[in-house]
């Protein structure tokens, strides 16, 4: 229960907590304290990694695939009549089922204050794709926005090893600001206030019914995230992101970080996007034996696929690490 | 170390500083989102809805933005709304004089598709849409006032070469092989389009025929618009005049010969549940099913 409250509290803006090690499982101390790294191994490991050159990218093409494949989904249904998938990301019919995104069915029922059916429905039946597949899974894997911002991310992080830009973090409790300030604009004025700044539906709407004139705020965004803040938008800005977090709290899919293999290395902290989530692989920080990562995960894989050690895997709760 | 360097901040300064940042920039998104509400308070484009909408307000409170209504319309009359529009982003509107909404689809797909009820579904039938209604603009242009003719192609005035794209159902066709409204030749000694090419009329002639549409009576409408004569000084001319059954869905708007469009749709911002009038009269559907039973034996 702890852990579930912890990883909330990380969800939206606290720091890590210190663990308190008096509450260690037996087991866990032994670990950390008998632990004893082999320099011949890590030795290895560094020359493999400064050989390779390139992170492993099994994951990522992965990812990237879904998430194209699904946004061409909603493209070419609409273009080519497939009626596979019709709507935006905001609402949409899987081969006639109702679907809803979390957050744009939140703004119109706060703001229309009546809730009709198959929005129910719709919620209903997202809220439960979501549970199963980890909640913010869908910034990562479905987000259009998501993708760009991760392009624009590398190009943040090159002008930054040249010197040219700099990276300016904010505090991460501005996303819960956002978070209900737009709960209460929709409830008070009565207008799907976020809507209109929302980069994930300019961008599904942009690629299923044409560009226009809202796609330069999209630009804005990212420039903002190159040259002043890295990936500034999904990590402190996003109310989506936070909304599919709250989904992901209480999913059974999730990454897990077995400290057994770990070495301390710290690349899949370099790679995360939310880094704050995997504060418990840092040396006698973590609590058991098996930890699983917050809510705040965006189940990407990207620390997955570059852990040298495979000590982060997937896990779906129930089923065991069969993935 | 020399003194043209940066001082080092304490991290409580830094702390400070990127709360400060924080404050900043969510006072500068929400800005941004309350930005929106300008052109919807000042009413920068008011927009005719697609059929069912309700209530401007409520419409745009309901609408999830998603455009499963633009995707189902066989005419594709519903566009999206831009960020210009502000809140109103992504609400689906009718340019009627591009493309109107002509009840192509008799069963109203785009009410059908909204997952909010943005687009009530306490509405059956193309007559009881309300999302306007025509009105007579321009008096002195309308070929009927001047007593003129139409002979030709409608619409074939649009500027330099660019074929006028917009479509209609006419009689006869499948409901998902609408034709081209400039392909379409006419020749009428006094021009009637607006009435003899609005949806309504069309159901109602239909009906008096006997045979209305999809052999359900209860689509008969009321009368939405007819000629009637009309002088002034000296020129004897016809006067489309509007009647209670138009819902102002824009196909007058649309087929009007003259370069401008003499006649024009007023949008219906008060339009919704409960506005709508008309309701299909039970005897008549009583006396049209016993009628088909009749022709049917």
């Amino acid at each position: 229960m702890s852990a579930f409250v912890e990883s909330v509290k990380v969800l939206f803006g606290a720091a890590p907590a210190r663990p308190d090690k008096s509450k260690f499982s037996e087991e866990t101390k032994a670990m950390h304290a008998t632990k004893k790294f082999d320099p011949e191994r890590i030795q290895a490991i560094h020359d493999e990694l400064a050989e390779a050159k390139k992170l492993p990218q099994k994951w990522r093409r992965r990812r990237w695939a879904t998430l194209i494949v699904i946004n061409l989904l909603f493209v070419f249904s609409y273009w080519l009549d497939i009626s596979v998938l019709e709507g935006a990301l905001t609402a949409s019919r899987f081969v006639g089922f109702h679907m809803a995104d979390l957050n744009s069915a939140l703004q119109v029922m706060l703001a229309y204050k009546v809730i009709v059916l198959n929005l129910v429905i719709g919620t209903i039946t997202v809220f439960i794709m979501w549970w199963l597949l980890g909640g913010r899974t869908f910034c990562s894997w479905v987000c259009p926005y998501h993708l760009v911002a991760e392009w624009a991310e590398s190009l943040h992080l090159y002008l930054v090893d040249k010197g040219w830009a700099k990276d300016h973090p904010f505090d991460r409790r501005t996303r819960t600001w956002f978070w209900f300030i737009f709960v209460i604009l929709a409830l008070v004025t009565g207008y799907t206030v976020y809507e209109t700044i929302s980069p994930t539906g300019i961008l599904s709407r942009a690629l299923i019914y044409g560009p226009g004139l809202a796609l330069i705020w999209v630009a804005l965004l990212l420039l903002f995230e190159i040259f002043y803040s890295r990936r500034a938008w999904c990590r402190y800005g996003c109310p989506i992101g936070l909304t599919y977090g709250l989904v992901g709290a209480i999913s059974p899919f999730k990454v897990q970080y077995h400290l057994v293999d770990c070495l301390h290395e710290g690349e899949c902290r370099k790679v995360c996007m939310v880094p704050h989530v995997l504060d418990t692989v840092i040396k006698g920080k973590a609590n058991n034996l098996d930890v699983d990562i917050g809510a705040d995960c965006t189940r990407c894989g990207r620390c997955v696929e570059v852990c040298p050690t495979e000590s982060l895997t997937f896990t779906f709760k129930g089923i065991g690490d069969k993935l | 170390m020399t003194k043209s360097q940066k001082p080092r901040l304490s991290r409580k300064q830094k702390e400070r500083r990127q709360l400060l940042r924080s404050l900043f920039y969510t006072a500068g998104i929400t800005g941004v989102a309350l930005l929106g509400y300008l052109p919807v308070v000042g009413q920068w484009a008011k927009r005719l809805r697609p059929p069912g909408a309700l209530v401007e307000k409520e419409f745009l409170s309901s609408c999830i933005k998603c455009g499963q209504c633009v995707q189902v319309c066989p005419v594709e009359a519903i566009k999206l709304a831009d960020i210009e529009e502000g809140f109103g982003i992504g609400s689906p509107y009718i340019d009627a004089r591009k493309q109107a909404c002509d009840f192509s689809c008799d069963g109203l797909q785009c009410v059908l598709a909204c997952p909010t009820g943005s687009l009530t579904h306490d509405i059956d039938y193309p007559a009881q849409t309300n999302m306007g209604v025509a009105r007579l603009d321009k008096p002195k242009i309308c070929l009927a006032m001047l007593g003129q003719g139409f002979k030709g192609k409608t619409r074939s005035d649009e500027s330099a070469g660019k074929k006028y794209k917009g479509i209609l159902r006419f009689e006869e066709i499948s409901r998902w092989d609408p034709v081209l409204l400039a392909d379409q030749e006419f020749d009428v000694e006094i021009c009637d389009l607006c009435v003899r090419l609005c949806p309504i009329e069309i159901r109602a002639n239909q009906c008096d025929a006997g045979k209305p549409p999809g052999g359900d009576q209860s689509q008969c409408p009321p009368r939405a618009i007819k000629l009637v004569e009309y002088e002034n000084d000296g020129v004897k001319g016809m006067k489309p005049e509007i009647l209670d059954g138009c819902v102002g869905c824009g196909v007058c708007e649309m087929v009007c010969p003259t370069n401008e469009p003499a006649i024009v749709i007023d949008i219906n911002e008060d339009r919704g549940i409960g506005k709508n009038e008309w309701k299909p009269d039970a005897s008549m559907i009583k006396a049209v099913k016993e009628l088909g039973k009749g022709e049917g034996s």
